[in-house]
């Protein structure tokens, strides 16, 4: 029999009763009424408060580290520091993640842990941490990551030697990689061009913004065992993380997620957690470590500064001729920014013949930056739709024309080697050109301005299991966080298969315990592959059904059908037998082999890439450079809506914390390689009264690999905007923004700039 | 050690006493000395106001209110607002639009729409974006948000 990967079974005829409608979610009512349990709300007997003592410093060599007077402070109970952790080698994937999580030669980045103390309340926890003296050899430090390239930089690393670039092997370096895809002859191509458009390009770091601080409770017993509960997108990738810093087997670490207050990709990776631990074994009792606000955005998951260059050539009627971009992306002191997406994506939805990206890392003495909602893409997206918007105003066509004459499809290699199966290109920009909003009238001081983005969408490792209750209602064991609607929309998914109500149908998230391991909720991945797995599992325990009617009815196995929520008898010949209900066969499992269940495990492939268009209008106060975003639609391809309210809450978010990026959002860094803004009343994410309504608009090309249809759509949402807003805030004014965010201060010396041009 | 302060005030309409530290927060001590972990800590500085609660009477981030100033005052969370098993209009048209994305700011979100319901029974969508603009969200867009608010102004209005 083929397995769901190699044949979905997907159907475009299929009548379906639950998939494509919004009922209200399972998880709904513990949230609006105050009971779900996030990272910070576990509360066990005897629990220590456990706090983090962090470097002020952004480059410093770690001399000497001395804890015996916080030790000795009534009330504490264990104090831990890079003495307490194992030591990995340097340059290795363990060796950066346990630096990371506690400094061990030197510190990198202001907020860099340093030390870490359990005791019995919060007070006297910050009072322990003022006690520990630490000896600092002030380094200089680097943090653009134009500047880490250039020669006579600060060096972070000694070892660190260039991937990527011939002869690199006796060169002390910042740059962690070169990076170049390639296709076609891009020389021959930009010669055929009529037209050539060549910028740069920066982006300022920025946070995922996560409402949640990350939060954890460390329980280390006598016995070995470790029981870990934390707010995470991937607790089997914590497990992973803190068996291995630690050295302690997975199976003795028991790692329980909590709801999720928020990640975007900002809790993709472990941070306090092996300390918690360390710490709770030490002291013999539970630890708390919540984060506060301001360790949130000195310490955790930021978002890639970029500086890039793109260059496009065009024949007269429009047709991309070449293509080329050069990007530099800045992580933290370790590898990690995800930046090869940039490469890949730069270009890929245009139907290019010739294209080159070349990427770069390159460490700095920031935090080690993270995910952020498809990772370092909408850096790269807004440059090129900048460009792109340039060239359709050089040759007189409509942007989304442009875009059209150039729309990859079906067929299509990339140049990352992927061949497109059907995609949605075409048909969200036609979609956009017939909007009412694409064809408003514009009133002053207002510019409008499109992009087009595009994200891979992932599948990968997943697990989960389905169990029939003896009264034939489901449990589903998903091994993937919900971080945004995915355990009411694979509920839906299992009850649609097993024609049963969604009622009857409850999603939970398991502890490590209870699966095999999954990756991380990212890459909008997990309606899609925990969806793929417990329909899996269901077809299993459909099976297992039809062998128990068999058995109930005395026929052969193949005498029996399941369709409707029902076993049936295949033909007349079997039998006349009345249908048998699920509820029916789970209510004599006992009596015919025992309780029902299916289990899959799977390395997921078959993501359907996904693909959006963006229209945004923008009004421009001229004298003060603010920019007020008016109106918004989210043109994007779902391939196959579940539920389509929690789609367009995607969409809707994903355009917002655009907004952030695109107009205010930034790190500021004094001279002193310090945080200026570590807060929501200094870095301010939009709020309810900065933006409008979002329209969302769900297009639905069928991925065929999956049995609904459906694409992920967490990603490609924010892909767009960065794009669409510089580019309907050059329509507002008559000049191009090439730095991000388009804040009043930079707006307005723009804005300055062009009147005296044209004033001289 | 200092002593503890003993607090006596009234949560949810129950009276309750605590002990706590003079430097602790209303927002620390229903969290951590009554249990009440449906308010949300997100900054402790007053800028997110995921820790919004009603303090007699008054709309606050209890992150910036002292937990000794509650002594005689009453205090209402989001656990006191469905009635029994029956839902607040707002929890219940939360629900019905998704108006609650992952949840964290739910709670300070609904104690904060009662209150402008409460004042004004037929918000704008700009005024509800307004009197939500301390209440942030990074998941919905707000989109959802302002409508399950007008969606819930709506019901209770009767219209």
């Amino acid at each position: 029999m083929a397995t769901i990967l190699e044949q979905s079974g997907y159907n475009p005829d299929r009548k379906l009763k639950v998939v494509g409608t919004s009922p209200v979610k399972h998880d709904g009512m513990d949230k609006v009424t105050g009971r779900a349990k996030f990272g910070a709300d576990l509360m066990l007997p005897g629990m220590l408060v456990g706090k983090v003592l962090r470097s002020p410093h952004p480059h410093a060599i770690l001399k000497s580290i001395d804890i015996s007077k916080a030790e000795t402070l009534p009330g504490v109970k264990a104090v831990v520091t890079r003495d307490d952790f194992p030591e990995h080698r340097q340059g290795t994937a363990i060796g950066d993640l346990s630096r990371n999580v506690m400094a061990r030669e030197k510190v990198f980045y202001e907020g860099h842990a340093v030390a870490a103390v359990a005791a019995i309340s919060e007070s006297i926890a910050k009072k322990a941490l003022k006690l520990i003296d630490v000896e600092y050899q002030i380094l200089p430090h680097v943090i653009d990551p134009v500047d880490a390239m250039q020669p006579g930089a600060p060096i972070l690393h000694d070892y660190l030697r260039t991937k990527g670039v011939e002869g690199a092997e006796n060169k002390r370096t910042n740059v962690v990689e070169r990076l170049e895809l390639k296709m076609g002859d891009v020389e021959a191509g930009f010669k055929q061009a009529d037209v050539i458009v060549e910028r740069e390009f920066k982006t300022r770091p920025i946070h995922q913004g996560y409402i949640e601080p990350q939060g954890c409770v460390a329980n280390y017993t006598e016995d070995g065992q470790t029981e870990l509960w934390c707010c995470t997108q991937g607790h089997f990738v914590v497990r992973a993380q803190v068996s291995s810093i630690l050295n302690i087997d997975s199976s003795k670490i028991r790692v329980t997620p909590s709801e999720l207050g928020g990640g975007f990709g900002g809790k993709t990776t472990s941070y306090a957690e092996a300390a918690a631990i360390l710490l709770s074994r030490k002291a013999n009792r539970p630890v708390k470590i919540v984060l506060t606000r301001g360790e949130v955005f000195r310490c955790t998951g930021p978002v890639a500064a970029t500086h890039s260059r793109i260059k496009i050539g065009a024949t007269k009627d429009g047709k991309f001729t070449a293509a080329e971009a050069e990007m530099v992306f800045q992580t933290g002191p370790f590898t990690g920014s995800m930046f090869h997406n940039a490469a890949q994506a730069v270009f890929t939805r245009y139907d290019l013949k010739n294209a080159k990206a070349v990427a770069y890392e390159v460490v700095s003495n920031r935090p080690k930056v993270n995910a952020f909602r498809a990772p370092c893409v909408p850096q790269a997206i807004f440059a090129a739709e900048s460009v792109i918007d340039e060239l359709a105003k050089k040759l007189g066509i409509d942007p989304i024309d442009l875009r059209l004459k150039n729309a990859a499809s079906e067929g299509y290699t990339t140049i990352y080697g992927q061949t497109f199966g059907p995609i949605g290109v075409v048909e969200t920009l036609k979609a956009a050109k017939r909007t009412d909003h694409y064809n408003a009238p514009l009133g002053p001081n207002r510019g409008r301005g499109v992009a087009a983005g595009f994200w891979f969408n992932r599948g990968g490792e997943t697990t989960g299991s389905l169990s029939v209750a003896p009264d034939g209602s489901v449990t589903l064991l998903l091994g993937t966080i919900d971080v945004g609607g995915s355990r009411i929309s694979i509920s839906m998914m299992a009850a649609e298969e097993l024609g049963i109500p969604l009622d009857k149908v409850r999603a939970v998230v398991s502890d490590t315990s209870g699966l095999g391991y999954n990756m991380v909720t990212a890459g909008s991945r997990s309606t899609f592959a925990s969806g793929m797995v417990v329909i899996d599992s269901a077809h299993k325990a459909i099976n297992e059904m039809c062998k128990r009617a068999a058995k109930i009815w005395g026929v052969p196995e193949d005498g029996v059908v399941f369709e409707d929520g029902h076993c049936r008898p295949a033909s007349s010949n079997v039998g006349d037998f009345e249908p048998l209900s699920i509820a029916d066969i789970a209510k004599q499992a006992g009596a015919t082999g025992g309780a029902i269940a299916g289990h899959s495990e799977l390395n997921v492939t078959g993501a359907g890439p996904g693909f959006g268009v963006h229209i945004v209008d923008v009004e421009v106060d001229k004298e003060t450079g603010g920019v007020r975003v008016v109106r918004y639609t989210v043109v994007a391809d779902a391939g196959k809506a579940i539920h389509p309210l929690q789609v367009e809450g995607q969409y809707q978010g994903g355009a917002v914390q655009g907004i952030g990026w695109a107009l205010n959002e930034e790190y500021i860094y004094g001279e002193d390689g310090r945080l200026q803004n570590p807060s929501f009343l200094d870095y301010r994410i939009p709020v309810a009264s900065d933006v409008p309504m979002i329209d969302p608009i769900i297009i639905e090309v069928p991925n065929p690999k999956h049995p609904f249809g459906l694409r992920g759509v967490g990603e490609v949402p924010v892909a767009s905007t960065l794009g669409a807003i510089a580019n309907a805030v050059t329509d507002a004014i008559g000049i191009r923004p090439y730095e991000l965010p388009m804040s009043p201060p930079r707006l307005l010396k723009l804005i300055e700039q062009a009147q005296k041009g044209k004033g001289g | 050690m200092s002593k503890k302060i003993h607090v006596t005030t009234t949560v949810n309409g129950d009276a309750c006493e605590f002990l706590c530290e003079p430097q602790q927060t209303l927002l620390d001590a229903l969290r951590n000395e009554l249990m009440l972990t449906g308010t949300k800590e997100g900054c402790s500085t007053g800028d997110c106001g995921a820790c919004t609660v009603v303090f007699d009477g008054r709309l606050v981030t209890s992150c910036l209110v002292l937990a000794v100033e509650a002594e005689d005052k009453t205090v209402e969370t989001i656990e006191g607002m469905a009635k029994g098993d029956r839902l607040h209009p707002l929890q219940r048209n939360f629900l019905e639009y998704n108006g609650a994305q992952c949840g964290i700011c739910t709670p300070g979100i609904l104690i904060a729409a009662r209150a402008l319901l409460e004042r004004n029974p037929d918000p704008t969508e700009s005024e509800v974006r307004y009197w939500l603009a301390g209440n942030l969200c990074r998941c919905t867009g707000y989109d959802k948000v302002i409508r399950s608010v007008l969606a819930a102004a709506k019901e209770m209005r009767g219209a």
